[in-house]
């Protein structure tokens, strides 16, 4: 039941949304603008800048390079994160209490940090080339959502039912796949969509761990904008918010929007 | 076997966060301590340099500018989501989730567009003939500070939506039907059962704002060093390591302390939880 709200507070929140979207808006204008330099509103419109971006190679092997980094670093990360939720959710009362504060580190340490010691120690140290790297570096960043929130999930499934399959003869491992994984389903798809949005945005930690021959979109981004300042970068944002569209909708087909404030 | 299947299951996770993380990080910071000319020497040469200073003490300052900012207005904003009927409610936290959900660096180039000398706003001012050149907006302080409200809001509207909803309606109507005025009820009741939520948001924008990378560097440059702008700086372009390491263990120690004084607070602001 929705309560009166004073007008003013509407008006200002009416502001707050136009100060969100009003960015956005001139970025997509931006993409579209017939000039060689960033306008807006754009002088006459074309498609060119779009196109141009298929010309540049560095955005298309760095374009692949993310998508892999974030499709690999995130399935790692539910990899390892899964049986760890499932461990704390499951044997709450017998695991100390510092297990789950050790899964949101990748949180609380700056990612600037984090990015600095890997390279220093896996990079450098190590010897690592710089995939693998990455790799490890954007698995860690994305940990903490696939734990947490599929530890979020787990904390409203039903253990009993689990217990029920295997009095009734059904293997451990079976069970997990076929009785609870299905029943937090939601749960993997949520954290698998933050991770990978986290993991396809990063900069802080990829800006140390890139190298030679090897780059994320954002980084090549940054690097394009000091060299240039055309409508190219507006219209690789373009494309990079349609991904942001897409993964919306396919959030709230499956679970719905909401469940991004609980 | 029930040990064994219950670390077992976190090990894996343990062992990436102990080998990739805790111990690349503490080396990092161990290593700040190991100088020849006294252990707490790259430290005395941060304190004491006039730079260095004062590249702590804007970050700090514009982390906590950034974070005042973004608690007033998605404070308001998310009151008002948090009253609005479904509907309306679902649009408008997609409309405040999109932009979160986009990358840093196009949020932050959005920015550059506006704040530019040939921008949007200077084009706007001069035809409406409030200045008569393009003012310099971009590489100061406003500007990083602008681009990082506009960064963190989202962020504040979504964690205090939730626990704005989470308040229940009965004690607002219980202080009304009391007598309390809209101002009485918002005092007593409604913002002491928001503080946690409130400090849930400003820990995530302090800590978020501080120790920040691309929107310092796109939109401060050089002339608004920030700690992570500087830390990159030190490391990747004078191959200062020591230097570097000592800057990142400053953060480390700021951000940890902001996250464990203000946890703290919450817990024993936290009225249900007496």
């Amino acid at each position: 039941m929705a309560r009166t709200v004073h007008p003013a507070l509407i008006a200002f929140t009416a502001l707050v949304f136009l100060f969100l979207l009003a960015p956005l808006v001139i970025i997509i204008g931006a993409a579209f603008s017939d000039t060689t330099y960033l306008t807006f509103p754009p002088q006459g419109l074309t498609l060119h800048w779009f196109s141009n971006i298929f010309q540049v190679q560095a955005f298309r092997t760095t374009a692949i390079t993310s998508l892999e980094l974030a499709f690999l670093g995130t399935a790692l990360s539910l990899l390892i994160g899964i049986p760890a939720a499932y461990a704390i959710s499951r044997y709450r009362v017998e695991l100390p209490r510092w297990l789950s504060t050790l899964f949101v580190l990748p949180i609380l340490v700056p990612e600037i940090v984090f990015g600095f010691s890997l390279m220093k120690s896996i990079t450098i140290g190590l010897g690592l080339p710089i995939f693998p790297s990455l790799l490890i570096g954007h698995a860690l960043l994305v940990l903490p959502y696939s734990v947490r929130v599929v530890s979020a999930s787990l904390a409203s499934f039903d253990f009993s039912i689990e217990e029920a399959a295997i009095s009734l003869g059904c293997p451990p491992l079976k069970t997990f796949l076929t009785v609870v994984l299905p029943n937090i389903r939601a749960g993997v798809i949520a954290a698998f969509i933050l991770a990978f949005i986290t993991s396809i945005n990063d900069v802080s930690v990829s800006v140390f761990l890139t190298g030679p021959g090897i780059s994320t979109l954002p980084i090549q981004i940054l690097a394009h904008m000091e060299q240039f300042f055309d409508p190219t970068i507006a219209s690789v944002s373009v494309l990079l918010m349609l991904v942001t569209v897409a993964v919306m909708a396919i959030v709230e087909v499956t679970l719905g929007l909401t469940f991004l404030t609980k | 076997m029930k040990h064994l299947m219950k670390w077992g299951l976190a090990t894996p996770a343990i062992l990436a966060v102990t080998l990739f993380l805790l111990v690349p990080v503490v080396i990092t910071i161990a290593a700040t301590f190991g100088e020849p000319k006294g252990v707490f020497s790259p430290y005395v040469a941060f304190f004491s340099s006039g730079f260095r200073r004062t590249v702590l003490f804007r970050t700090i300052e514009v982390a906590l500018v950034t974070t005042a900012i973004s608690l007033l207005i998605g404070f308001i904003a998310a009151y008002v989501i948090a009253q609005m009927p479904g509907r309306a409610k679902s649009v408008m936290i997609i409309a405040a989730v999109f932009p979160l959900l986009t990358g840093v660096v196009v949020r932050s180039f959005a920015w550059l567009i506006i704040l530019g000398k040939n921008g949007i706003l200077n084009t706007i001012l001069l035809s409406i003939g409030i200045i008569s050149e393009p003012l310099s907006m971009l590489y100061t302080e406003g500007s990083v500070i602008v681009a990082m409200v506009y960064l963190f809001v989202p962020l504040m509207i979504l964690t205090l939506v939730g626990v704005l909803e989470g308040i229940p309606q009965d004690l607002i109507q219980a202080a009304t039907s009391l007598g309390a005025t809209p101002a009485a009820t918002f005092r007593q009741v409604i913002l002491p059962l928001a503080t946690p939520g409130l400090i849930v948001g400003a820990v995530l924008v302090f800590t978020g704002s501080f120790t920040s990378y691309a929107t310092p560097q796109l939109l401060g440059g050089e002339k608004q060093m920030m700690m992570g702008t500087f830390l990159y700086q030190r490391a990747m372009v004078t191959f200062d390591w020591v230097g570097a390491s000592t800057i990142a263990a400053i953060m480390v120690v700021v951000t940890i302390g902001i996250v464990a004084i203000m946890s703290r607070l919450a817990r024993r602001l936290n009225p249900m939880a007496v």
